[in-house]
């Protein structure tokens, strides 16, 4: 099967059609040979009306009679539509017998012996990340960054805070709907290291569109020291400036939702910001995380991102300023 | 003739059913405010002041659902339970220690109160104040049943918030009379 050529024409970044690990492979295997085998037979059909229409073609005035039919003729008629039907049921089969075989390989991925685990939490709309440790100290939360090691088997415990969402990373695996009260699983594997974006599949309120993910695929050691890094609480600020911005965060509405580990912060309502400067983007994949955009999400996320959950926030003199300072810290 | 005259009334009917569903999402400067002081009582020095119209919230299914997601949030549910009280006093009966009216929960989640109703003053964004009044109020079932959350996600005590039949008195509540010795 692997003598298929892809589908062309759809390279690149969240895409199941150039998949990087192996149950998106499964996935684009069948789809290829489905494609083919549909797309050939769509062109041969397509080409035996277009010769057919031409080969007979009369004018109102001069039409022949029918033809009369002999018994060779009739022979003819039917061993050839016997063949198509032949063949058809054949090829169904094929696809069928390639799905089966598909659904059976991702089906075996779930026996893996010792997958890492991680919990993925969906929320409106955003994306809880948990990696799960027998030390309460080392648990690493953080959001919408899932980091996983290369080559190596993650397990993906899923489920929903609010209403039902779809985990989907297209380049990685199929998709899996997160429900709430309701726990699933999902096996997946990455071999190539990079940023694979990922999207919520279910439509789930307002900002559906807006809740991306990226899987950050990495090599084993270098996934080990993020994975150390992240399980630190946050520095303490250092300069009066930072400090001033840890007491803004402290003393306004920010420490009613989020988490800061190390501060009196523990609030589990929005994303755990421990780790906040180590990410990429804010608000699940909307938005670069830079100074301008951090500040724009603060002061009214709601002009990014109407119906979200994130209030508009009123700060006055340099307490914007600090806040920020003292959040980009948070490495 | 008889069409003529029911589609205006269809219209009319599907004019008053968007009103409950309208968000306001970008509160807008003034709205975003962090919470301040609020008129609990009727009675102004100095001549009475127009009263702002509550009703974007207290008529509003969106911002009393939203209510009850902040409720849970801020962990109200901590000491209120879910309208039954525990360490603070129950809010689905008609006993209102500070007032049941909006202004008047208003001011107690702003303002806290003795014996361990925290302040939320500074924290929490105006409109967000005013949709957990909304909520609140739903408990006891204060507002248009038209308004309040249909369903439950926790245990139902008895029915949803909103089905409840209006428990209050209409005037605040009487303190009740102790009788024996002192």
């Amino acid at each position: 099967m692997n003598l298929l050529a892809a589908v062309p024409g759809f390279t690149g970044n969240q895409t199941a059609l150039s998949p990087v690990g192996p149950g998106a492979a499964h996935i684009e295997h069948t789809f290829s040979l489905i494609f083919w085998i549909t797309s050939t037979v769509w062109l041969l059909v397509l080409t035996a009306v277009v010769i057919a229409v031409y080969r007979r073609r009369y004018t109102l005035e001069q039409m022949p009679p029918p033809e009369r039919t002999t018994e060779a003729s009739d022979r003819f008629a039917a061993r050839a539509v016997g063949v198509s039907m032949g063949i058809t049921v054949l090829l169904l089969f094929i696809m069928l017998i390639s799905s089966f075989r598909t659904g059976h390989a991702i089906g075996t991925m779930n026996s893996e012996p010792q997958p890492l685990t991680i919990d993925v939490y969906g929320h409106q709309w955003w994306w809880e990340v948990r990696y799960p440790n027998p030390v309460p100290a080392n648990i690493v939360e953080t959001a919408n960054e899932i980091h996983v090691p290369v080559g190596v088997p993650v397990h993906i415990h899923g489920t929903s805070r609010d209403v039902i969402h779809s985990f989907w990373a297209p380049n990685i695996q199929g998709k899996r709907d997160l429900m709430p009260g309701y726990d699933t699983d999902l096996m997946l594997q990455v071999d190539q290291p990079g940023y694979w974006r990922g999207q919520c599949a279910e439509f789930c309120g307002l900002q559906h569109a807006h809740m991306a993910f990226y899987i950050i695929a990495q090599p084993k050691d270098e996934f080990e020291h993020w994975l150390t890094a992240q399980a630190q609480s946050a520095p303490v600020p250092s300069d009066a400036q930072t400090q001033h911005g840890q007491q803004v965060f402290l003393t306004h509405g920010c420490v009613l939702c989020h988490t800061i580990g190390g501060t009196t912060a523990a609030s589990r309502v929005g994303p755990d910001l421990t780790h906040l400067a180590s990410r990429s983007t804010i608000a699940a994949g909307t938005l670069p995380n830079t100074t301008g955009n951090l500040a724009g999400w603060i002061l009214n996320a709601q002009s990014i991102k109407p119906g979200a959950r994130m209030p508009p926030n009123q700060l006055f003199g340099t307490d914007l300023q600090d806040l920020l300072a003292y959040l980009e810290t948070l490495k | 003739m008889r069409a003529s005259l029911s589609i205006p009334l269809v219209l009319l009917l599907f004019s008053a059913g968007c009103k409950r569903e309208h968000r306001v999402f970008d509160p807008g400067a003034l709205g975003s405010q962090i919470a301040d002081g609020v008129a609990v009582s009727d009675v102004h020095a100095g001549g009475t002041q127009p009263k702002p119209s509550l009703a974007k919230y207290q008529e509003s299914a969106y911002a009393a659902s939203e209510g009850k997601r902040l409720y849970e949030a801020f962990n109200c549910v901590g000491c209120h339970q879910h309208g039954g009280g525990g360490i603070g006093p129950a809010l689905m009966d008609s006993e209102w220690i500070y007032g049941s009216e909006p202004q008047q929960i208003y001011a107690d989640i702003v303002q806290g109160r003795p014996n361990g109703m925290p302040s939320f003053g500074g924290k929490i964004p105006d409109y967000q104040v005013w949709e957990l009044v909304a909520y609140v109020r739903s408990l006891s079932g204060q507002l248009p049943s038209d308004v309040a959350p249909s369903r439950s996600d926790e245990m139902p005590v008895a029915k949803a918030e909103q089905a409840r039949k209006k428990e209050h008195a209409p005037d605040e509540y009487q303190q009740k009379i102790r009788r024996g010795k002192p």
